[in-house]
């Protein structure tokens, strides 16, 4: 079983991610037993039939980088689990996906990078409003990736705004003259 | 001049940290070549032709007496003792090894400046006018807001793995000393009727393959609304950039693409939710930025002083200087001094660590231990009182950068080019130097007049070969370097991109090239008009003639 960062721990992964092969249909690929996490056109051709799952928190939803978040403004109360792929980890229209989901739409529930994650975007996919975080598959041993927890704290008091922290720093703190 | 305060210090300090870490798993075999390069070009950090090429960042060009030394210390002790500045005001070394970077990073952060987002496709170091606070035609000073958008953009969590690089610049005058045209996006600082201050954002603007001069997207944007409104132009761009066609992925090509009204109207789309959000700026943030800009303690002085006056006519050799290299300023009694980094026979934009430790001085002495950086590649000292100039100049003289040819021929941009970058497809300095040696007299510079001549290595542009008045690239013909040659681009408010006038040149022939281009000129031009007014004027036609007939004529001569 993989293991994913959660909340800025290390976790065992219970949930399976299913992509469509080539030529599988959406509306009638055979989704495994168990959590999974479907992609955006799998909960699109069959959200009626999905819908429970979802509320019953073992079924999520996965977002490529061309998919618009607003697809799935009508069910962010009831989704618990939304995963946003990342093809290759300098591909970064997932961190303004997360941010739409986030601070646009209010999205509250489990929020995960999947795909290309590595442990040098750890701080700024946090940033974005990601609280779990999927290393890519095989690429770390368990000692590895708890030495990459400390990437997820590389920057003390970042300047901007963002999904962790609303408030840019002039904001939150009062910026005294240098002497 | 802005100075950290512990948060900003504590930023730079924690980027050491992490890169440090980042350069030991790389060299340890645990990071790929493909997993460090994104994060070592956001530290300016290139693999080059022969050697690793550091690039420096100098925040909207500005910097201070300690930091010039520290940057020549670093070449001393890193490099080969000298260093180049680059067109847009930042500084590269040519040959530090991948495994001191860290170090050199850590010395930097001990003067408050880093390499953060010099490369990378992330939002770029800003750039700005680098007479700033003391030219005439300033309208409103651009450096804090330019040091308000370097905060906003240093790791930007949202923005740092764009389709491509991202340059913005800012200008704060009537004249644009910025380019701001040829920018990602352009801040052009605004007052309205009621006397508030704001922005004129141009979008999608940009040099390299594709040349574009930016459109306005807004016309007035309030100053506490223009992190926001910048937010919501990556937004866009972030999400809907194209991510397939490196060459098509610079925010100009989704501009052009969608065309600029349909590109605001998205923009404007998200803006509407960031509008008055938390990145709204406060008047207070505003202010403590800008305390660190007031003017220096000038001294009350006559317009003209006396002194000056009488040098400027017992010297010859001092007029000279003063009327290419010395710049009026809006304190009576002082001028600002280009020093100039276009000595023939010199690298363009190139300083040794000597001249430096001489810089530094200077600055101490007569201009507040301030330095600008200016995009053609020069040094600025803003605030020198004029009764100083003499001395400034002799100083300047002993140092070698005293070259009296600020805006003249000589004053070439030019690209490091063939001899450092790998991405080069011809040599760049070797042809800046071989003009400057045909256009060696200086009587002969003065009465050609102002003109800009820029020189790229390859379409990546960055000598800015399309708005030079003359611009010159370099080109791959069957495996030989070859050089494209335009005329009549401009930069500043009346921004053109030039045109080419025909087929490729040799590297041998580029002087004579340049010769019959300014022949043509000297003998069609009215009274008092520029290189460029007389190519505006008469068009690309006599130019292009006389230079492919004097070039087939001097074939005839060598058959
Ligand atoms: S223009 Fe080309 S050759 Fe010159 S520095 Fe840029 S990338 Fe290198």
């Amino acid at each position: 079983m993989s293991e994913i960062i959660k909340n800025g721990a290390i976790h065992a992964d219970e949930w399976t991610l299913v992509r469509l092969a080539e030529g599988e249909d959406a509306a009638t690929v055979e989704l495994p037993a168990g959590r999974v996490i479907v992609p955006l056109a799998v909960w699109l051709a069959r959200r009626d039939a999905l819908l429970a799952q979802a509320e019953a928190g073992v079924l999520g939803v996965w977002l490529a980088g061309t998919d618009n978040p607003a697809a799935l403004a009508d069910d962010l109360l009831r989704l618990q689990l939304i995963a946003v792929d990342f093809p290759k980890f300098a591909d970064g229209r997932g961190y303004s996906i997360a941010t739409l989901l986030r601070a646009r739409h209010g999205y509250a529930g489990e929020l995960r990078a999947v795909g290309d994650v590595l442990r040098d975007q750890f701080f700024f996919l946090t940033r974005c409003g990601f609280d779990v975080l999927v290393p890519k598959a095989d690429k770390y041993t368990r000692t590895q990736l708890e030495t990459a927890l400390t990437s997820l704290k590389d920057f003390s008091e970042p300047y901007q705004g963002a999904v962790d922290r609303a408030e840019p720093l002039f904001r939150r703190q009062s910026r005294k003259e240098a002497a | 001049m802005y100075q950290y305060d512990e948060y900003d210090q504590r930023i730079v300090d924690e980027r050491v940290a992490q890169f440090r870490d980042q350069t030991l798993r790389y060299l340890a075999g645990e990071l790929s070549e493909d997993e460090f390069r994104p994060l070592r070009l956001q530290n300016g950090l290139y693999i080059q032709r022969y050697a690793p090429m550091l690039r420096v960042a100098i925040p909207y060009g500005n910097l201070r007496a300690d930091q010039v030394r520290m940057l020549g210390h670093i070449a001393r002790t890193y490099d080969r003792d000298y260093a180049h500045f680059t067109t847009r005001q930042n500084l590269q070394y040519n040959w530090p090894r991948v495994e001191d970077v860290p170090e050199i990073l850590a010395q930097l952060a001990t003067v408050q400046m880093h390499a953060i987002q010099t490369s990378g496709n992330c939002i770029r170091n800003v750039t700005s006018d680098p007479f700033a606070g003391v030219a005439g035609d300033e309208i409103i000073d651009p450096r804090p807001w330019g040091e308000i958008v370097r905060q906003w953009s240093t790791f930007h969590p949202e923005f740092a793995y764009l389709p491509r690089k991202f340059k913005i610049a800012v200008n704060g005058a009537t004249e644009d000393r910025a380019v701001i045209q040829v920018h990602d996006i352009g801040l052009d600082l605004k007052r309205d009727a009621a006397g508030n201050i704001g922005f004129r954002v141009l979008v999608g603007g940009g040099l390299g393959r594709t040349p574009i001069i930016g459109e306005e997207i807004a016309a007035f944007v309030p100053w506490q609304d223009i992190l926001s409104y910048c937010e919501a132009i990556l937004r866009v761009y972030n999400l809907h950039g194209r991510r397939d066609n490196i060459y098509k992925a610079r925010i100009k090509i989704l501009v052009k693409a969608l065309g600029i009204d349909a590109f605001r109207t998205q923009v404007e789309a998200e803006f509407v939710h960031l509008k008055g959000g938390p990145a709204t700026l406060t008047q207070a943030e505003v202010d403590r930025v800008a305390r660190h800009f007031v003017d220096p303690a000038y001294e009350t002085l006559p317009a003209t002083d006396a002194g000056y006056s009488a040098q400027l006519a017992a010297s010859k050799g001092f007029a000279a200087w003063a009327k290419r290299n010395v710049r009026g300023h809006k304190q009576p009694g002082y001028a600002s001094v280009v020093l100039s980094l276009k000595k023939s026979g010199i690298a363009p934009g190139d300083i040794t660590a000597d001249q430096f430790d001489r810089v530094a001085g200077l600055a101490e002495r007569y201009s507040f231990g301030e330095v600008r950086v200016t995009h053609e590649q020069n040094l600025v000292l803003a605030d020198v009182r004029q009764s100083d100039l003499f001395a400034l100049w002799e100083a300047a003289r002993e140092a070698g950068l005293a070259t009296p040819n600020i805006g003249l021929l000589t004053d070439i941009i030019a690209c490091p080019g063939g001899d450092f970058c790998a991405l080069a497809n011809a040599k760049s300095i070797p042809i800046a130097n071989a003009i400057q040696a045909r256009f060696d007299d200086l009587d002969y510079l003065h009465d050609i007049g102002e003109i800009e001549i820029n020189i790229s290595g390859c379409m990546n542009a960055c000598g800015h070969h399309h708005v030079g008045h003359i611009g010159v690239l370099g080109v791959d013909k069957n495996g030989a370097e070859f050089y494209q040659v335009t005329i009549g681009g401009d930069q500043g408010n009346d921004t053109a991109i030039g045109k080419v006038i025909g087929p490729s040149f040799a590297a041998a022939e580029m002087p004579d090239v340049v010769s019959s281009l300014i022949n043509t000129y000297t003998e069609i031009r009215h009274p008092d008009e520029r290189f460029i007014d007389t190519v505006r004027r008469v068009g690309v036609e006599p130019f292009k003639t006389r230079v492919y007939a004097e070039r087939e004529q001097r074939k005839q001569a060598h058959v």
